[in-house]
C-alpha cells in the first residue's frame, strides 16, 4: 500500500529536506551487476582512498567472498554466487554454472535509518544528498547499526591504535573526492563501468534504459533494486541492476526506514505509560495497609 | 567484514538458516546491535528507577517513609547504574556529552538522554532529602523534605516515559522481532518497571506500609506476563525467535519469578520473609524479562529468514510500501 506519505518523502530532495537551499543535484551510484566482473579492484580502491585498515586475511569458502559483507571496514563489498543452471545442449540438466557478482555499497537512503536515530547528529546528510558519519563528533552509541535495514553500517573494533575504532563507519560516497568534482575511487577503479557515478536523475534514467535492453535481449531475470522513490526507504541513493531476487545477494527484498513507524511506536509508549501512572493511583486508593 | 562475521566462521554460529539458497551463504542480511551487556543491564535498572520513583512518590504523598526511603534510595542506585551502564557501553566514552548537542525526537536514544537528564536530578533530590534526619536541626533539614517532595514528584511525573521509552528504542530498530513487536514490548517493559519496583516496596518497608507495593506488584507481574506471551505466541514469523532456545530459557524464568513473587506477594500479608522472598523473585523476574527479549532481538538478527521471509510475503501479496 503506497501512502500519501511515502509518496512526499519519496519525491522530496533529501538535501533540500535537510534545510540546504537550492543544493546541488542528488548524486549517488549505479551499480550494474551484469557486467561486474569480480575483480574487487572497487574493494581495493575504496580501502586506499579512504586509508581503512584490514580486516582479516582468511579465507571463507564462500566463492571468491573473502571479505564477507559490508562492515566498518569495508565499504564496497563484491559478493560471488554460484548457481547450477542448465547448460546450453544438455538436455536441461543443471550441469551449467551461472556466475552472479555484485558490488555492494551503503544506498545513501532518502529515508535515512542511521541518520534518524543517531543521537549525537554525528550522521549527517551533506548538499549532495547522502550520507556521512562526522568521526569527529560519533561517540560509538552504536544505534545506528541495528536500525540500518541492508546491514550496511558498523562500529570499528580493529586495529587496536586505529584513531576511529569505537566508531560507527560507513561509505561517504567519497565526500572528500565528490567535493572536488571528482567521481568516487571505486567508480574510478571500476574497469567495466560497473559502477557508474552521477547525478542521480542521470543513473535512474541510464539504468532504466540498461534493464530495458537487457530483456529485449532475453535477460528476463534483469530487474532494478532500490530506484522506485515509493519503496520503504523513499528510493536509494545506490540504485542496483540485478540478475536475481536481492535476498540471493545478502539485500533485503523490501527494505523499511524503522522510523517510519516510529510515531505509532511513541503513541503506544505513551499508553503504556501513562497505564504505569494510573497502576501506581490505583495502588495507593482504597488501601488502608 | 565484522568481527561477527569472524566469529561464526569459527564456529560460534546461532542456528543455521534453513533455506540458505534465497539468503547469502545463510548471512544475516542486517547487523546486529553491537551492545555489550551493559545495555541489557540498563534496560532492567531504568525500568527499576522507574517503579521505585512511582511508588516512593506514593508512599511519601501517603506518609509510609519507610517505604518512601527505600524506594527513594533504590531509584539513585539503580539510576546511578543506568547512567555508568550508558557511558561505559559507548565506544567513546570520553564522548558521552556529545548526546547534549542535539534534541532529536526521530531518536529515541536522543529523548532517552533527555528523559534520564530531566528525571536524574529529580530522583538525585529526593534521594538527598532523606539524609534530612543526619543533618543537625536547622534551616536546611527544616527546609529538605519539601524539596524532597517536589522533587520526588517531578521524578514520578517522568518515570513512566523512563519505564516506556527503551521499548521504543529497541522497536525502532531492523532487528525483525523487536521492530514487528513494537505495539507490545512498551506494555512489557512497563509490567516490568512496575514489578521490579514493587520488588523494592515490599524488600524495603515493613509489613504495615507494603500495601500499595502489594498491589502494584500483581498489576506489574500480570502485565509483565501477559505482555510477554503476546510475544511468545501472536507475533507470527517472530514468536519463533522469542521461543528459541536462548529467549525462552530467560522468558521461562521471567514467567515463574513473576508468578511467584506475585503470589507471595499476595500470600505474605503476614510475613516480612515471605514478602521479602516475593519482592527478590520480582525483581530476578524482572532482569530475566529484559534478558528475553534482549536475546530474542539478537536471534532474529542473525537469521536472515526473519528479514527476508516477511519482506518477501509483503513483495509477493503486492503489498509494497
Amino acid at each position: 500500500m503506497i501512502t500519501e506519505r511515502s509518496r512526499l518523502l519519496g519525491s522530496l530532495d533529501p538535501a533540500a529536506g535537510s534545510g540546504y537551499v537550492e543544493p546541488p543535484p542528488r548524486v549517488g551510484f549505479f551499480t550494474d551487476t551484469s557486467i561486474c566482473i569480480g575483480c574487487k579492484a572497487c574493494e581495493v580502491a575504496c580501502k586506499e582512498w579512504n586509508g581503512i585498515p584490514q580486516d582479516g586475511i582468511e579465507l571463507t569458502g564462500m566463492s571468491y567472498d573473502n571479505s564477507v559483507g559490508l562492515g566498518a571496514s569495508t565499504w564496497r563489498h563484491v559478493a560471488f554466487i554460484e548457481q547450477r543452471v542448465a547448460a546450453p545442449g544438455a538436455g536441461g540438466d543443471e550441469t551449467g554454472v551461472r556466475w552472479l557478482m555484485s558490488s555492494d555499497v551503503c544506498k545513501h537512503c532518502t529515508s535515512a535509518a542511521c541518520l534518524d536515530v543517531c543521537p549525537t547528529g554525528s550522521l549527517l546528510r551533506t548538499e549532495l544528498g547522502t550520507v556521512v558519519v562526522q568521526d569527529d563528533i560519533c561517540n560509538g552509541c552504536g544505534y545506528c547499526i541495528p536500525a540500518c535495514p541492508y546491514g550496511v553500517i558498523d562500529q570499528r573494533r580493529s586495529p587496536d591504535g586505529d584513531r576511529n575504532v569505537g566508531l560507527a563507519q560507513k561509505c561517504t560516497l567519497c565526500y572528500d573526492r565528490t567535493g572536488a568534482g571528482l567521481e568516487p575511487a571505486c567508480a574510478k577503479a571500476c574497469p567495466t563501468d560497473s559502477i557508474q557515478f552521477g547525478s542521480l536523475d542521470e543513473l535512474r534514467k541510464r539504468a532504466a534504459g540498461r534493464v530495458g535492453a537487457l530483456r529485449a535481449a532475453g535477460v528476463a531475470d534483469a530487474r532494478l533494486y532500490g530506484e522506485d522513490p515509493a519503496d520503504g526507504v523513499g528510493g536509494a541513493g545506490s540504485l542496483f541492476l540485478l540478475l536475481d531476487d536481492p535476498e540471493v545477494y545478502g539485500l533485503p527484498p523490501d527494505p523499511v526506514c524503522t522510523t517510519r513507524d516510529l510515531p505509532a511506536m511513541w503513541r503506544r509508549a505513551a499508553v503504556a505509560a501513562a497505564t504505569m501512572a494510573a497502576v501506581t493511583a490505583f495502588a495507593f486508593l482504597g488501601s488502608r495497609s | 567484514m565484522t568481527d561477527e562475521a569472524r566469529a561464526s566462521d569459527s564456529g560460534a554460529a546461532g542456528e543455521p538458516a534453513p533455506d540458505a539458497s534465497r539468503s547469502y551463504y545463510g548471512r544475516p542480511v542486517i547487523k546486529a546491535p553491537v551492545w555489550k551487556h551493559d545495555i541489557t543491564a540498563y534496560l532492567f535498572t531504568g525500568g527499576l528507577a522507574a517503579g521505585s520513583s512511582l511508588l516512593a512518590a506514593g508512599a511519601d504523598l501517603t506518609g509510609r517513609h519507610e517505604l518512601r526511603r527505600g524506594c527513594r534510595l533504590a531509584s539513585l542506585a539503580a539510576l546511578s547504574a543506568s547512567t555508568w551502564f550508558l557511558i561505559h557501553d559507548l565506544g567513546r566514552p570520553s564522548r558521552f556529552a556529545n548526546m547534549l548537542r542535539v534534541f532529536k525526537p526521530t531518536s529515541p536514544m536522543s529523548m532517552g538522554t533527555w528523559i534520564l537528564a530531566a528525571y536524574g536530578p529529580m530522583a538525585g533530590l529526593a534521594a538527598a532529602s532523606e539524609v534530612t534526619g543526619v543533618l543537625p536541626a536547622g534551616v536546611a533539614s527544616r527546609a529538605l523534605p519539601g524539596v524532597g517532595r517536589a522533587a520526588g514528584v517531578a521524578a514520578a511525573g517522568l518515570a513512566p516515559l523512563l519505564g516506556t521509552y527503551t521499548a521504543v528504542l529497541l522497536a525502532d530498530t531492523a532487528v525483525p522481532a523487536w521492530h514487528d513487536a513494537g505495539r507490545h514490548l512498551p506494555f512489557v517493559f512497563a509490567g516490568s518497571a512496575l514489578a521490579s519496583g514493587a520488588g523494592v516496596g515490599l524488600l524495603a518497608a515493613p509489613l504495615g506500609q507494603v500495601g500499595p507495593a502489594r498491589r502494584m506488584a500483581v498489576a506489574g507481574a500480570a502485565a509483565e506476563l501477559a505482555a510477554t506471551s503476546v510475544l511468545e505466541h501472536r507475533l507470527g514469523l517472530q514468536s519463533e525467535a522469542y521461543r528459541s532456545a536462548a529467549p525462552a530459557r530467560f522468558l521461562r524464568l521471567a514467567r515463574g519469578l513473576a508468578a511467584a513473587g506475585a503470589v507471595a506477594a499476595v500470600t505474605g500479608r503476614r510475613s516480612r520473609v515471605l514478602s521479602a522472598l516475593g519482592g527478590a523473585a520480582l525483581l530476578a523476574g524482572s532482569i530475566c524479562t529484559r534478558c528475553g527479549v534482549y536475546q530474542a532481538g539478537l536471534v532474529s538478527a542473525a537469521d536472515p529468514r526473519f528479514t527476508v521471509l516477511p519482506q518477501r510475503q509483503r513483495l509477493d501479496a503486492g503489498q509494497a510500501r
